[in-house]
């Protein structure tokens, strides 16, 4: 990994639908005095532990003139303690033969280290010390300011998709924090001062608002006593009560027309505001929207690659996804890139491809290939040691809690295509859509 | 029949931190594939993985078409189509990619390892890849998507910039040509060209089978032989002509409107088992393969805040890969950007590494190693390079071994001799008047 401070991407459920352990995930749970939350996942396939710390705070917790501030901060959380000062926590884990770096996303900020297992007591350490002894100096956060400002040019400012992408969020989260970039907007960037991020980390960064996950080569009695060595005596502080007002439901029905002078290839992005495992009110449902997905874009061989990629050959490539791990509602997504620009005859599909769902039970075979590949994918996951603390981590910060990867496979199992398609009708309404075309300059909207 | 087995112990010994083991075992298929296969029982999966020397290297005049062939591959058999053929690996829970470069072309399936679920997934990729027929209306479709692919990189500047430093550093090498075509040469691309190529290359011989997961060797064999079986044997490609280094420094200039502008400087590096390759990847760790405590990130970065990410690399590949240090930096701070990335490759030419920065990235290189191979997916990756690319099986260990036996003055001449600048190509994407007032 050569980037640290990666900004964790609002399209995820675009590109892989999340995934959960098939069977019995074998997590162990401590909390510390403290109020410190322990996650431990034993893997002992190759000599190596991941760790990571998260804490409770992201994007979606930053209000007008704030945003950006959770990355920013992610960012200064290298700059140092008075035990070990700037740039020595790289070269420690680095020295380790080790890796680390952190992200950000609209619900967390979260801080990893990868070693080999017995240098577990390393990471800890450290992640300990900046928790409660970082030091935030002026010239440290100027310098800093310019790095973040050229992530933001890099990400976002000269990239097409990246431009089209923050406008679509402002209109398919409307009145939420899930409105504004993790980013940040560039002006609010500039405008921090060092008692911006002073008060952040008196806020956020305690004992009581963090997780840690280890999983790895590792004995979870073991990681329980190290945690209490490192993190027990470290005080918590109350954090501030976190006010999501529900504004707008429903927000009726929005479009976004964007021309790009920069793009070549027209783009569509549609979605429905529906439920997370933390907002639903019926247990089942975020898991017959994750097979909604998989029914529609499940593979090459699925609904819109069969109907609309091959089929008409209206779109280029189309898809659909749904990301339940979200403290606030989520989206169920859908995408096109028409073929030959017509991006009406995309979007009348997509449509219909909704309607049809609503409308006609999935055949009993399609529905077996979904559930086929929602629970392989989902061990498929098992191999990879850090996507697995990724997901407790996901899990915990949206406040899903961890124990949602036990009843994965028994809550795919237990849908039929009736489910299926009361969802359907309950959640893929129009006005809790919201439409957004990326058009280049010269091509006409046709709407 | 020719058939022979050899096994080496793959031994990674991570410091203090224990080691890993795994066994690559290799034999040939009776019609002449090489294989390698690792048994790992703790996940009920398999990883597969074909690799065909079929990489846009093979191109020839028509840029583009390796990359379309393999694309095409699993997409139609007389008998089934596309989407037949894809369901049936999703009614498992299968799932397979197709991925090519300038080297290769490969086609990867995951899968669960029970039989019952393995074999018709097995007896599946076995009969698209023996039957595949590139259907007229597919060959249409996906020429279709990698054009579109090309026009929306022309609003990517970090595409942009890739291609021109290609083309700036291979020259009239094969390996100048973009893998994925160009938006001249894509459209010209014929259902005849790919039939003819993929005929010529999708062969049994030109194959390296990597198997890794839940398997015993009698069934990994027996999988190798039903996807190797079905292909022809082939005869041997000519080897591709060796990458000259260029004579003299150049600069490549693409106008583009942006805040920042992207830079790449670099040269071809070294072929694949070459044995200065050691020297020249511990070199470049030092100066911008190490993350952020490398030279470039510190003084780009974290000293100066010039840009988000700078970093140099050296790959290698079966002629000679590339050096590049690349970055992204504010329009106004584009001189300086230059300044710093030449004169630290420079310090490290003609100074040497300090004792204290060669140490740290010895440790980080040797201890990093395990880290490397934690999961299934990766050890595929590992033992497919070390299959195509004849490297010996304990490659990784060897890796470690010879990076241990470096001091300053190996890699200080490495760096002088394998890197100048004034053989460097120097690529430049952003606003035309801010590119035009640098060297």
């Amino acid at each position: 990994m050569t980037a640290r401070n990666a900004l964790f991407v609002l399209i995820p459920a675009l590109i892989a639908a999340p995934s959960f352990a098939q069977s019995q995930s074998g997590v162990s749970e401590f909390t510390l005095d403290n109020g410190m939350q322990i996650l431990v996942r034993p893997d002992h396939r190759a000599p190596v532990v991941v760790t990571q710390v998260w804490y409770r705070v992201g994007s979606s917790y930053e209000g007008r003139g704030e945003t950006g501030l959770s990355h920013l901060f992610e960012h200064m959380m290298f700059k140092g303690t008075e035990q070990v000062p700037e740039g020595r926590f790289s070269e420690i884990i680095s020295g380790e033969g080790g890796r680390e770096n952190a992200f950000t996303g609209r619900d967390f900020s979260a801080y990893f280290e990868i070693l080999a297992a017995d240098r577990l007591p390393i990471a800890l350490e450290l992640e300990a010390d900046r928790m409660a002894n970082l030091q935030i100096n002026d010239e440290a956060l100027s310098t800093e300011r310019q790095v973040v400002l050229e992530e933001r040019r890099l990400r976002t400012d000269d990239r097409a998709e990246g431009r089209f992408a923050e406008r679509y969020a402002a209109i398919a989260h409307p009145g939420t924090g899930y409105a504004h970039p993790i980013i940040g907007w560039a002006d609010d960037i500039r405008g921090f001062a060092v008692s911006d991020l002073q008060s952040w980390y008196q806020q956020w960064y305690t004992p009581s608002n963090a997780t840690l996950v280890v999983a790895g080569d590792v004995d979870p009695e073991t990681v329980y006593d190290l945690a209490k060595t490192w993190f027990g005596d470290l005080p918590s502080r109350p954090t501030p009560a976190v006010h999501d007002p529900e504004n707008l439901d429903p927000p009726g029905e929005r479009r976004l027309i964007y021309r790009d002078e920069q793009t070549r290839v027209a783009q569509l992005r549609m979605g429905y505001s529906v439920p997370s495992f933390a907002t639903t009110e019926a247990a089942l449902d975020p898991y017959a929207l994750l097979m909604l997905a998989s029914v529609l874009d499940g593979g090459e061989g699925a609904r819109l690659a069969e109907e609309m990629v091959r089929g008409s050959e209206v779109a280029a490539a189309a898809g659909a996804g749904y990301n339940p791990m979200t403290r606030l509602d989520s989206e169920f997504s859908l995408f096109g890139v028409p073929s030959d620009g017509d991006v009406e005859a995309v979007e009348a599909e997509l449509r219909a491809q909704i309607k049809r769902l609503q409308t006609e039970r999935i055949s009993d075979e399609a529905l077996e290939r979904a559930r086929s590949q929602l629970l392989a994918d989902h061990l498929f996951e098992l191999d990879s040691v850090f996507y697995q603390a990724m997901q407790l981590g996901m899990l915990e910060t949206t406040g899903a809690g961890w124990e949602t990867l036990d009843a994965f496979a028994q809550n795919i199992r237990a849908l039929s295509a009736e489910d299926l398609q009361a969802a359907a009708k309950r959640y893929l309404r129009p006005e809790q859509l919201s439409v957004g075309v990326m058009l280049p300059e010269d091509q006409e909207d046709g709407s | 029949m020719k058939r022979w087995l050899i096994t080496a112990m793959l031994i990674i010994n991570s410091g203090a931190g224990g080691a890993m083991e795994a066994e690559i075992e290799q034999w040939e298929t009776a019609n002449g594939s090489k294989v390698l296969f690792v048994a790992r029982h703790e996940l009920p999966i398999v990883d597969v993985r074909i690799a065909f020397a079929a990489g846009s290297a093979r191109d020839g005049s028509q840029a583009g078409l390796a990359r379309l062939t393999n694309q095409l591959v699993l997409d139609g058999t007389s008998a089934r189509d596309a989407g037949e053929i894809a369901r049936h690996f999703e009614r498992y829970g299968a799932r397979v990619s197709t991925n090519s470069g300038r080297d290769t072309a490969e086609v990867s399936l995951r899968a669960l390892s029970e039989p019952e679920r393995l074999d018709p997934v097995i007896d599946n990729l076995a009969n698209a890849l023996a039957n595949a027929n590139f259907p007229a209306d597919a060959v249409a479709r996906v020429r279709q998507q990698m054009r579109l692919g090309l026009e929306q990189a022309q609003s990517s500047p970090s595409a942009l910039a890739e291609q021109a430093f290609a083309e700036g550093i291979y020259a009239d090498h094969p390996y100048a040509t973009p893998p994925g075509g160009s938006l001249e040469s894509v459209p010209q691309l014929t259902r005849e060209a790919v039939v003819t190529f993929h005929r010529r290359h999708y062969t049994a011989s030109n194959a390296t089978i990597a198997i890794v997961g839940d398997l015993e060797t009698s069934a990994a064999k027996t999988i190798a032989e039903q996807l190797s079986g079905g292909l022809p044997v082939g005869e041997a490609l000519a080897p591709l002509p060796e990458v000259k280094q260029p004579t003299s420094a150049q600069t490549i200039r693409v106008p583009f409107q942006a805040e920042q502008t992207h830079v790449l400087i670099g040269q071809p590096s070294v072929r694949r088992g070459d044995p200065a390759y050691y020297a020249l990847y511990m070199g470049n760790h030092m100066l911008g393969g190490g993350g952020l405590s490398s030279l470039l990130a510190e003084r780009m970065r974290e000293e100066r805040g010039l840009s988000y990410s700078s970093s140099s690399q050296v790959t290698t590949g079966a002629r000679r890969g590339r050096f590049q240090m690349g970055t992204q930096v504010r329009n106004d701070a584009l001189g300086e950007a230059l300044e710093v990335l030449r004169t630290s490759l420079g310090e490290l030419q003609t100074q040497g590494p300090s004792s204290e920065r060669l140490e740290a990235s010895r440790r980080n290189i040797t201890g990093s190693f395990p880290l490397q191979l934690d999961s299934n997916r990766d050890l595929l990756g590992y033992v497919s390079s070390i299959g195509f690319y004849d490297l010996p099986h304990d490659y990784l260990q060897q890796f470690v071994d010879r990076i241990e036996a470096l001091d300053d003055s190996s890699v200080q001449n490495a760096l002088r001799d394998h890197l100048e600048l004034n053989r460097m190509t120097t690529v430049l994407v952003g606003p035309e008047a801010i590119i035009n007032a640098v060297e």
